[in-house]
Order: C-alpha cells, then sequence, then structure tokens
C-alpha cells in the first residue's frame, strides 16, 4: 500500500503545482483577485506532499519491500540501516524525486517565509517555480516512477553493492542537492520579477538568503566530495578535473558570482539585468549538470544506466525552461535599465571585475568539458584535462583573488588609489615574505604554486582588514561572514598550492620488517595479516610511523576483497590510511603483494605520500561555507531590524 | 538602449550549448580508441616465444611478402576465446596469423592454445605491453592486417565476427 | 550528481583489472620510482598528464589498471633513457591520438578551446566598460 499511496501523493502534488501555475497565470493577467489567494497554500501544499512521497519510498527502502522494483534493483534486507535510507536516492528515480523534494519544498518555503516581495512579484515566482516543477513531475511520473511495483517479488535485492556503501557518501548528494535545486529559488525569483517588471534592491534583498542558502549547500557538497574522493580513490588526489566534477563546479561557481552582484543590485541598485541573468543561469547550469550525468553525455562512466529516452526528455525539459527564461530576459531586460553607474575603483568596480573573472572561468570549465563534443564534430578525438584548466583557469583564479584584496577595502561609488594603497602594506608585506622566502628556500616550484602561495598570503592578510580597528564585536556579521569567507579561500588556496609543490612520495615494495623513509617520517612496515570485516576479507598493513621527534603512530592500510555479486568477479578495494598532523598528511596505501623470483617472503607494493597542508583545502572550503553562514544569519538580523524600523516609520506616520 | 541584441547572446550560446548536446546525443560517444599507427611500419621488436613449442615473434619476420594478420590476445581474456573459430576459419583459408600474447604466463598460454586451437605461426610474449603500446592497441583482442612489406594496413577492435571473415580474406588478397 | 559519478569513476578503477585478470606481476617501473629525483619528477609530471586507455577519465598516474601500469613503466624506461618528456608524449600521441594527452595541442580543431579565455576576457572587459564609462562623464546625484 504505501508505494501506491506514494504514487497517488506525487500525482496529488503534480495537480497542486498544476493550479499553482494556473492561478498564478490567472492572477497576472488580471483575472479575479480571489484566485491569488490560492497559489501560497498550494505550492507549501505541494511541497509537504511531495516531500512525504519521498519519505514513503525511504520507508518502502527501510522494509525491504522487495515487490517494489526500485527497492529489488537497489536494495538488499541485509544491508545497514544507514545504506538502506540512503539506497532511496542512491539511483536514478530516487534521485529524481529527491530534487522535486527540494524543489517542492523550496517552493513552499518561499510561499511560507518571504513577505518583502511585491504581491505579484511572489505570485509570478511562485507559478514560476511551480512550472519547474511540474515539467520534473512529468519526467518522473512518466518516465522514472519510483514507485513502480514489480509482477512477482523477488526473495531478496540485488543492490549490495559494496562500493556504494560509505558513509560519506549516503549523505553526500543529499547536500549537493540542496545546494543544485536550491538555485531554482533564484531562478523563478528571476523570472517573476522579469515578468512583473520588478527588478531593483528590494527584489535582490529578498533573492539573497536563498541564493547564499544554497550556495552554503554546494560549497560543503564539494569540499566533502573532494575529500571522499581523496581518500577513497587510493591515489591521494583531491580534484581530478572529471566532466563530473566539473559540471558540479560550474554552478558553484554561478552562485559565487550571483552572490557578489546581487550585493551590488541590493545595495547600490546598479548590475540589475546582470543580475537576473546569473540568477538564470545558476540553476540552468544546476540541469545542464544533472542532464550530462544522466543521459550518458560525456565519458566519465557512471553508475545510472545510461537511457537515452531520458536524455531526450530532460534536454527538452531544459529547452523550455532555459530557453523560456533566456528569451523572457531578452525581451524584458531591454527595458530595465542597468541601474546607477559607478567609477572603476570602487566596491562595485571590484565586485563587476570578480564577476567578469568568475563567469569567465565558469565559461572556460564549461568549454573545456563541452569541448572533446565539438572537436569530434570535426573529425578529432581529444581530451581536455587538468593541464588545460590549469594553464586558463589558474591565472585567472589568482587574479580574482588579488581582486578580492582589493574590493572590500575599497568604498561604494568611488574610491581613490592613494587610500587603497594605504590600507595595503602589512598585506603586501607578507606577500613579499612568502614570495622571496619560497624563492630563496623552497627549492624549485612551479610558478602556479608559487605565486598561487604567494597570493594567498596576502589574501590571509588582507582578508582581515575589515576588522582592523573596529570593535569586533560591533562588526556586523555579515561582514564577519565575508572576512571568514575570504580568509577560508586563502586557506584553501595555501592547501593546494602547498600540496603540489612540496608534496614528496615514495612507492616501494617492501617486506614486513622493513622501513622506509618519506619525508621526515620514518615508517617501519610492521606486519600485515589478514581480517574479515562483515561483507569482505581484507589484508590489512600495520605501519608504524615515527616523527623527527620521536613520536611514533600507527597507520593500518588495507586492501580489501568483496566477493563478487551474483557470480561476477570479485571486486578489490584499497582503504587509504591518513594519519593528520599540523603540517600536512601522511598517506598511505597498501598495494599488490609482490612475489618474489624465488617465493621467499612475499613484499607488498606500498604507496606513501607526505601531502604538506594539504588538509588546510578543505578547511578552507569548511571556513567559506561557515563565512555563508554567518552571512545568511546577519542578512536574517538585518531584514528584522529593517523591518522593525519600517514598522516604526509607519506607526509614526500614522501617529496623530 | 543601442546595444540590445546583446540581450539575446545568451540565447545564442544556450542554442550552440543545445546543438553541442542533440549531435552527441544522435551520434554516441564511441569509446574505442583507434591506433593512429596505420599505413606506418611495424614498430621495431623481438618478442620471445609466449609458449614452448610455438616460435617467438619479431618484426623483420612480418615482412616476408605474405600478407597476414597479427592478432593481439592474451589467455585470461575471455572475448578472445569467442574469436578462436574464426581465426581458425582465417588460417584454413590460407591467412597467416601471427600472436602477440599480452601479459601472459606460458603455461596458461599453452593452456588456452589447447582449449581453443593454435591457429598461430608465431607467437611472441608481450609482458610488458609494450610493443602492444608500440602498435596503438588499447585492448585484447585486437587484430592489425599487415601487407607483405611489413606495414600495417588496419587494425581491427574487438571480435573478428564469423562475418567479417571473407572480407578480411579479400582484403588481404588485395594487398599481394 | 558529483559523487555519483566518482562512484562510477572509482567502479571503473576497481573493476578494471578485476575484467581483465591477469596473472603477471605489474611491470618493473608500474610502481617503482625511478632513481634520479629530478628524472622521476619529470616523469610523473608527464605521467599526470596522459589519459589511461582503459579506465575512461584517469591519468595513468592515478590508475590501477595493469594497462595504466605498463604505460607508467614505458614513460619511466623512455625518461630514465634520456627521452624528454616531450618526445614521449609525441611518441604516444603518434600511436593513440591526441585522445591519449590531457594537454591538447594547438590546431585547427582545438583554437577556439586555446583563444577562448582571451576571447571570453575581452567579450567581458568591453562589456563591463561599457557599465564603468558613463561614471567619470555623469556625476551621480
Amino acid at each position: 500500500m504505501i508505494a501506491e499511496l506514494g504514487l497517488a501523493l506525487l500525482w496529488i502534488a503534480a495537480a497542486l503545482a498544476c493550479l499553482s501555475l494556473i492561478a498564478g497565470i490567472v492572477v497576472l493577467r488580471g483575472g479575479p483577485k480571489d484566485v491569488a489567494g490560492l497559489v501560497r497554500p498550494a505550492s507549501v501544499a505541494q511541497g509537504v506532499l511531495t516531500a512525504a512521497a519521498f519519505a514513503l519510498l525511504i520507508a518502502l527502502f527501510v522494509r525491504s519491500d522487495m515487490s517494489v522494483e526500485l527497492v529489488a534493483r537497489n536494495s538488499h534486507s541485509l544491508k545497514p540501516m544507514l545504506f538502506k535510507v540512503a539506497g532511496a536516492w542512491g539511483n536514478h528515480e530516487g534521485s529524481m524525486l529527491l530534487w522535486l523534494t527540494i524543489l517542492g519544498l523550496s517552493g513552499g518555503l518561499v510561499a511560507l517565509f518571504e513577505k518583502r516581495l511585491r504581491a505579484d512579484t511572489l505570485i509570478a515566482t511562485l507559478a514560476a517555480q511551480a512550472a519547474l516543477s511540474l515539467g520534473f513531475f512529468a519526467f518522473l511520473l512518466f518516465s522514472s516512477n519510483p514507485f513502480k511495483r514489480l509482477p512477482i517479488a523477488p526473495p531478496d535485492g540485488q543492490g549490495l553493492n559494496p562500493l556504494l556503501q560509505d558513509p560519506g557518501l549516503a549523505f553526500h548528494p543529499p547536500t549537493l542537492y540542496i545546494g543544485y535545486v536550491g538555485l531554482s529559488v533564484a531562478f523563478s525569483f528571476a523570472v517573476g520579477a522579469l515578468v512583473t517588471r520588478e527588478i531593483g534592491p528590494a527584489f535582490a534583498r529578498a533573492m539573497r538568503p536563498w541564493v547564499l542558502g544554497s550556495w552554503i549547500f554546494l560549497t560543503l557538497g564539494i569540499t566533502a566530495g573532494s575529500y571522499w574522493a581523496y581518500y577513497e580513490l587510493g591515489w591521494g588526489g583531491w580534484w581530478f578535473w572529471d566532466p563530473v566534477e566539473n559540471v558540479s563546479l560550474v554552478p558553484w561557481l554561478a552562485g559565487a558570482a550571483l552572490l557578489h552582484s546581487v550585493a551590488v543590485t541590493a545595495t547600490r541598485n546598479a548590475l540589475r539585468a546582470w543580475t537576473v541573468m546569473l540568477a538564470v543561469i545558476g540553476f540552468s547550469m544546476s540541469m545542464v549538470g544533472t542532464f550530462i550525468v544522466r543521459s550518458g553525455l560525456l565519458t566519465s562512466v557512471h553508475s545510472f544506466a545510461v537511457d537515452p529516452e531520458r536524455g531526450t526528455f530532460l534536454l527538452v525539459l531544459m529547452l523550455v525552461y532555459i530557453g523560456g527564461a533566456l528569451t523572457l530576459f531578452a525581451f524584458r531586460a531591454s527595458a530595465v535599465a542597468e541601474g546607477k553607474q559607478f567609477a572603476l575603483l570602487s566596491r562595485e568596480g571590484s565586485l563587476v571585475i570578480n564577476n567578469l573573472l568568475l563567469t569567465t572561468i565558469l565559461a572556460l570549465v564549461l568549454l573545456g568539458t563541452l569541448y572533446p563534443i565539438v572537436a569530434e564534430a570535426m573529425g578529432e578525438k581529444i581530451s581536455v584535462g587538468p593541464p588545460y584548466y590549469n594553464k586558463v583557469a589558474g591565472p585567472l583564479a589568482l587574479i580574482l583573488c588579488l581582486v578580492m584584496v582589493a574590493g572590500p577595502l575599497l568604498r561604494w561609488r568611488r574610491d581613490d588609489g592613494r587610500t587603497l594603497w594605504a590600507r595595503l602594506p602589512l598585506a603586501l608585506l607578507a606577500g613579499a615574505t612568502v614570495l622571496f622566502g619560497l624563492i630563496l628556500f623552497g627549492g624549485p616550484i612551479g610558478i602556479l604554486p608559487l605565486l598561487g602561495m604567494t597570493v594567498a598570503a596576502v589574501v590571509a592578510v588582507a582578508s582581515l582588514a575589515p576588522l582592523w580597528k573596529r570593535k569586533l564585536r560591533r562588526v556586523p556579521l555579515p561582514t564577519w561572514g565575508m572576512v571568514i569567507a575570504h580568509f577560508g579561500v586563502a586557506v584553501a588556496l595555501a592547501g593546494m598550492a602547498a600540496e603540489s609543490a612540496f608534496i614528496k612520495e615514495r612507492l616501494v615494495a617492501a617486506a614486513p620488517g622493513e622501513t622506509v623513509k618519506v619525508a621526515d617520517f620514518t615508517v617501519k612496515f610492521a606486519r600485515v595479516e589478514p581480517v574479515a570485516g562483515p561483507n569482505y576479507t581484507a589484508v590489512r598493513a600495520t605501519l608504524v610511523a615515527t616523527t623527527p621527534s620521536g613520536s611514533s603512530f600507527i597507520l593500518h592500510p588495507a586492501a580489501r576483497t568483496f566477493p563478487g555479486l551474483m557470480g561476477g568477479a570479485p571486486t578489490e578495494t584499497n582503504e587509504a590510511a591518513l594519519l593528520t598532523r599540523p603540517g600536512g598528511q601522511l598517506y598511505a596505501v597498501l598495494g599488490q603483494p609482490v612475489p618474489s623470483a624465488d617465493g621467499s617472503a612475499d613484499r607488498y607494493q606500498l604507496r606513501l605520500w607526505w601531502k604538506p597542508l594539504v588538509w588546510w583545502i578543505w578547511l578552507g572550503g569548511a571556513l567559506i561555507a561557515m563565512g555563508g553562514t554567518l552571512a545568511l544569519l546577519g542578512r536574517a538580523q538585518l531584514l528584522a531590524i529593517w523591518r522593525a524600523r519600517r514598522a516604526r516609520k509607519a506607526q509614526m506616520r500614522f501617529a496623530p | 538602449m543601442k546595444r540590445r541584441w546583446i540581450l539575446f547572446a545568451p540565447l545564442a550560446i544556450m542554442a550552440l550549448l543545445f546543438g553541442a548536446f542533440l549531435y552527441r546525443l544522435s551520434v554516441p560517444d564511441d569509446r574505442l580508441i583507434e591506433s593512429q599507427w596505420i599505413d606506418k611500419p611495424m614498430p621495431l621488436f623481438d618478442l620471445p616465444p609466449a609458449t614452448a613449442g610455438v616460435a617467438g615473434l619479431k618484426s623483420s619476420d612480418l615482412a616476408d611478402g605474405r600478407p597476414r594478420l597479427v592478432n593481439v590476445f592474451a589467455s585470461w581474456c575471455i572475448p578472445c576465446r569467442a574469436e578462436a573459430p574464426q581465426l581458425e576459419a582465417l588460417k584454413a583459408a590460407g591467412v597467416p596469423i601471427d600472436g602477440i600474447a599480452i601479459r601472459d604466463r606460458p603455461d596458461d598460454v599453452a593452456a588456452f592454445l589447447r582449449e581453443n586451437g593454435n591457429p598461430f605461426d608465431r607467437i611472441g610474449s608481450d609482458v610488458q605491453s609494450s610493443v602492444q603500446i608500440a602498435l596503438g592497441s588499447s585492448g585484447v583482442p585486437e587484430t592489425f592486417l599487415i601487407d607483405g612489406k611489413g606495414i600495417i594496413r588496419e587494425q581491427i577492435q574487438g571480435v573478428i565476427l564469423a562475418d567479417d571473415v571473407p572480407g578480411i580474406i579479400a582484403r588481404l588478397e588485395a594487398m599481394k | 550528481m558529483s559523487a555519483r559519478l566518482l562512484v562510477a569513476a572509482m567502479l571503473t578503477l576497481f573493476m578494471a583489472p578485476v575484467a581483465a585478470q591477469d596473472r603477471l606481476p605489474p611491470a618493473p617501473y608500474a610502481y617503482q620510482q625511478l632513481a634520479d629525483p629530478a628524472k622521476e619528477a619529470k616523469a610523473k609530471a608527464l605521467m599526470e598528464t596522459l589519459r589511461c586507455l582503459v579506465c575512461q577519465g584517469q591519468s595513468i598516474a592515478d590508475s590501477d589498471a595493469p594497462l595504466a601500469g605498463d604505460m607508467r613503466h614505458e614513460v619511466r624506461s623512455k625518461v630514465a633513457a634520456g627521452e624528454s618528456p616531450d618526445a614521449i608524449r609525441k611518441w604516444l600521441v603518434a600511436r593513440y591520438g591526441n585522445w591519449v594527452s590531457y594537454d591538447p595541442p594547438f590546431d585547427r580543431a582545438t583554437a577556439l578551446l586555446w583563444l577562448a579565455p582571451l576571447l571570453f576576457l575581452a567579450i567581458g572587459l568591453w562589456l563591463a566598460f561599457g557599465r564603468l564609462r558613463g561614471a567619470n562623464r555623469e556625476e551621480e546625484p
């Protein structure tokens, strides 16, 4: 019954989305005003019902109801509970339902809490959000029904894939999804504002917290995903410029650009058309990314069954939404003056350069990801990988960081060079110290890591400058947020640059009892032993790493073998062992046994890396997300103050 | 507004993007990496015998005036078993076939030949895939058509099917 | 989304050796560094930009696939023999095409790719300065 109820809820939710859309259109066309009262409740109810359907899907997975095809294909009664729950979104249909749930809940939240927007713009926004939901409801109900029953229930499910059973992996997709789909709110705001031609500071202020919220989740999701790849893939890489990583980065870049341009629109009523444009691009890029992943468009093999029909369906949806929004933009934005103008050397000026660089990087990442298709159409098969992105995006990112140094120190409207210069000596001194220190004592370093560490030092010091000579308790939360997020960028940049400049690698075939040196560590390969896990067998090594100061640490890298699923070949995974030290991480992997010619004591492949400051990368990511959170809290607070003041003013005006 | 057309630029960019998507949906990505080392002489190599009783293979063996096949295979490669009957058929039609065994052990190669028959005149053992890499080959099985002067004329990726056999014979015939 | 793709990447990464289960030990230089640190650094930098033929979306430096191991052996052996990384890349491209290199060359088909940064920046600056120019002419109230 649960599955049937879930399906029924989805149909009702779809009907409610349809209702919101039609009611919205009727109101905006000047129809009867009382219809307007339907839109908010319908949006809230649609969100609640979709969420309920998703909860029912999770319940089906928890109960291991194998009569439902999705559960039978993706779960198993013996799976640990956490992975049963995560199994609900670890497949195409379930993740599309999660997508719809977030879409519906975002719309519901806007309907409940958004009180600043003009009434007609709000209705247009909710109608746009409902239109988005409607298309994805159609996609789900007509081509990917998650509640489909099997005629005969199998005795147990097929989904016991050990590789998918990782706690980090269980929560990574929902985090990213909240970010991606959260951007739909900005998209709908933009469409709503274009429809009612209300684009100004009030609109920007209303949109800002939603953008900030989804961008925080995107930041967290990408940071966590990078760490997961780092420890799970067993080669110590933290970013591969793989097509899938790239399509996750593109919405983040759009969100970052939007976050900064919306500040200009909210504060100075400038860059209006551009902000609307970015709001449309953000969610468009989320959809493009999903399309690329689901349609199997690029040769990054993924775990979803590739289905050309689904790809075509998504393409048509995207064509309608993105095409529709951009057409609306083309016709309406000409009526939107770009708003107030300003000098290059001003806060706005720096934010414009920020946006210029972020969108250029975005465009380059997208181009690089899709270019192999273009080249193939021209008859050449090429690969675009890290060397390209490092060459083209690296320098732009460094310039962006320098703009980030200057921007927060500039005043709005106009500033002059001398005052900026006067605020910078400490930061420039820090940068010069690092640069000369590295040139003199750092040994041979690539130009990009060298500049990276230098710029990181400048940014780290300069990012704190807005706090200089201020009473820290009176610094507003959004300023704190900005300072911490910018400082986080410096931390992450320093981590990336230091890791690539000073990494030490040691690959050896060692027998138990032997000692290996890597960087300052003496690593003793103490022993190997077989270990049995719940559903795997493993060979586990014990390594004792000793620092120059004499303290010892134990690491247990392991190689696991999972029995083949349904008679298939066994699967092997490497469990890296990490030792985190203040200066970086020691990363150890146990590889294959090496048979020696005379059959004597077994030797094993050991891969050891010393990765200086590598954990700063994810610390930086966490700081950026934390800065975003503070800014979000601050915005909410500011709004409360602003509203209270307006209420007081209104009272005074009506006072006798 | 002078520059109103610029507002249509995003729409145009989207159209380009969708053009690329449509192209890829209609022409799916083929994941085979074809060798570019075609119409070029066989790289120089001298491989030891892959198993007792069958001679090893060196590049000079391949320029004896007779067009031939060089089959890149391995005993651990399951599709290679499926290809064995077709190689036998080619052999029976008088096509000389040499083999290169990739990352293989003599015992395993011997067992493979016992089970699937031996259509090979010579089999070189390529334990570090170095000849495979020099040929631009990216998997097993693969078959190269070599003309009498030792020039590589064609690469066939994957299993040779029964339907392919007459065509291969005809193309080798044409090289004479 | 990216998580799932990574899973996929991982799946292929780990499946590759399983699918092709040979029983030979890896080639000597697959998991062994060159004795000369300068040469090893060169080889490492080159391997990171060469694409693994059987794993799709992984460099030969980050793959456990046997063919990737053999390619590492090939690269390290050639570097040890004194060949320049550029020559080795050319040697591989002559066999596998530009697909094998993550660093696309500049030619007719990739001109747009390599000129894009300048093109995009130029367009962006042109648009942005269109915005700013006015500020010098008219003061705001």
